[in-house]
């Protein structure tokens, strides 16, 4: 455990060393916020629209007395959305789609030799292949959560304006109610985004870079990745929520 | 020239390398051979740095590789080409891509001298017109010819060949044979072939050393290796019954 923390913190500090040719990092950060950010965003904005259009259709089947006034589901859904489900349960998604790809691919790169390849031609392996994932998701993953979120708000008035089942107009006024506190809720959900994104990353790059074994352990170290990368996102969710909200 | 000086490296409390000793040459295609897990690969990645050895020294003409600051061992490093045992060309990069990197990596080349040197490597080791091609849509001998291409494409004073034709057909494995050769003579290199196949042993062998259990157990040329007397190297060439027979 305190080995494999070692090993963790060496390969972090090993990004921060300085790049062979900054153009060619720049291409690789490119790539990555197309691989990590740009690819992920269908999935993203198709979950978040059906989690919005959801939220919408749960919370007004559960207010039923005529002293709450409609709004307060569109108010409801805001709060859910920006507090906890687009950070962090879009997140978790990401930590499944990107975490095994990040660690399959390092992990097919280690098996195949062409980590040892970067290393003899005297490559900074570690700077070259993780520092630019791991910038790339703390740049994009927040454009994408805020793409969830609009999204999101989008898939309720949807559900809305189809169904009636309350006013557009009030589901509107909900989601810009309280509207001083939204900056802050904002706030709050891409520092948390930022976080997760930082771990999604580098976790998922340390169970494929460290990857010993052939073709069986490159599926362990991608089912590792999720699992570590998941458990951690929940840890760092409450620890965060803790020291913010309250 | 590489010089490795008593060279002993253990993984656990296993010891894959006992006390290597052996003069690489300059300009001639030097070959490790040994059974498998005999600890081939563990001198080479020694030797290229990938693994640091527990006791020995190694020297790279008059520079000695443990005493080398990260800075000149970066530099080293770009001294040295090699070819890996199942390619490892990067696949995410078409075959001039692969070339390039590098030359992109390490050099202030403009695109046009780039372009130049790719395609110089790759009609030196005779593939044509398949720069667009990604390793995955090529054979295995042409995968190896690319990756011959990469490793020579900054024009590396020491080459490293991890068992250059296995899972080659033996018509293109001495072709690949052959280019090494070729190669190391036209750039005054120091290669070093590790392999296990007796047909390149025979074709390229000039400097060879024989490890057996991580232990030197002889060292020759390919004139003197089939009269060998050494029990465990007679065993290992003379394994198949025709070169046995051939013997008689």
């Amino acid at each position: 455990m305190i080995q494999a923390f070692g090993k963790y913190m060496v390969m972090l500090y090993s990004i921060f060393l300085k790049p062979e040719k900054f153009s060619i990092y720049w291409k690789r950060f490119v790539d990555e916020i197309i691989q990590l950010g740009l690819k992920s965003l269908f999935i993203v904005i198709l979950m978040s629209g059906f989690m919005g259009a959801v939220l919408v259709i749960q919370t007004a089947s559960v207010i039923e007395s005529a002293w709450i006034p409609d709004y307060t589901v569109g108010f409801t859904v805001k709060q859910s959305m920006l507090l906890e489900f687009c950070p962090t349960i879009i997140s978790l998604i990401l930590a499944g789609k990107v975490g095994s790809n990040i660690a399959s691919e390092l992990g097919t790169m280690r098996v195949t030799e062409q980590i040892d390849a970067l290393e003899v031609m005297g490559v900074n392996s570690v700077g070259y292949l993780i520092g630019p994932k791991i910038i790339a998701s703390l740049f994009i993953f927040p454009i994408v959560i805020m793409y969830s979120m609009f999204f999101g708000f989008l898939g309720g008035g949807l559900v809305c304006f189809f169904t009636e089942i309350i006013p557009v107009e009030q589901y509107i006024e909900g989601i810009r109610s309280f509207s001083e506190e939204n900056f802050g809720y904002v706030r709050y959900a891409l520092i948390k985004t930022s976080v997760f994104a930082f771990l999604i990353t580098s976790i998922s790059s340390y169970f494929g870079y460290f990857l010993k074994g052939g073709a069986l352990e490159v599926g362990k170290a991608s089912t590792k990745a999720v699992v570590y990368s998941s458990v951690f996102i929940l840890i760092a969710n409450y620890i965060l929520t803790q020291l913010i909200l309250i | 020239m590489i010089t490795v000086k008593h060279i002993s490296k253990s993984f656990s409390d296993v010891q894959i390398l006992k006390d290597i000793s052996f003069v690489f040459e300059t300009g001639k295609t030097n070959l490790i051979i040994g059974k498998s897990g005999s600890g081939k690969s563990v001198l080479t990645k020694c030797m290229v740095g990938l693994y640091e050895p527990d006791h020995g020294d190694i020297f790279f003409d008059d520079r000695k590789l443990s005493a080398l600051k990260p800075k000149e061992r970066k530099q080293l490093r770009r001294e040295i080409g090699m070819l890996f045992q199942a390619s490892a060309l990067f696949d995410s990069l078409s075959v001039e891509e692969n070339v390039a990197f590098p030359i992109k990596m390490f050099t202030k080349m403009s695109k046009e001298e780039i372009d130049e040197r790719v395609n110089f490597c790759l009609n030196r080791v005779d593939i044509i017109n398949k720069n667009q091609l990604y390793p995955s849509e090529l054979s295995g001998g042409m995968q190896k010819r690319v990756a011959i291409a990469r490793a020579i494409a900054m024009q590396p004073k020491y080459l490293f060949c991890d068992e250059p034709n296995s899972g080659l057909d033996p018509v293109t494995a001495i072709v690949i044979d052959e280019l090494i050769q070729e190669i190391t003579e036209e750039y005054n290199m120091t290669t070093i072939v590790i392999t296990h196949d007796m047909n390149s042993v025979l074709e390229i062998g000039e400097n060879i050393m024989f490890i057996d259990q991580g232990e030197n157990k002889w060292t020759g040329s390919k004139n003197e290796i089939l009269d060998v007397k050494v029990k465990e190297l007679h065993d290992f060439i003379y394994v198949s019954k025709f070169l046995q027979q051939m013997k008689k």
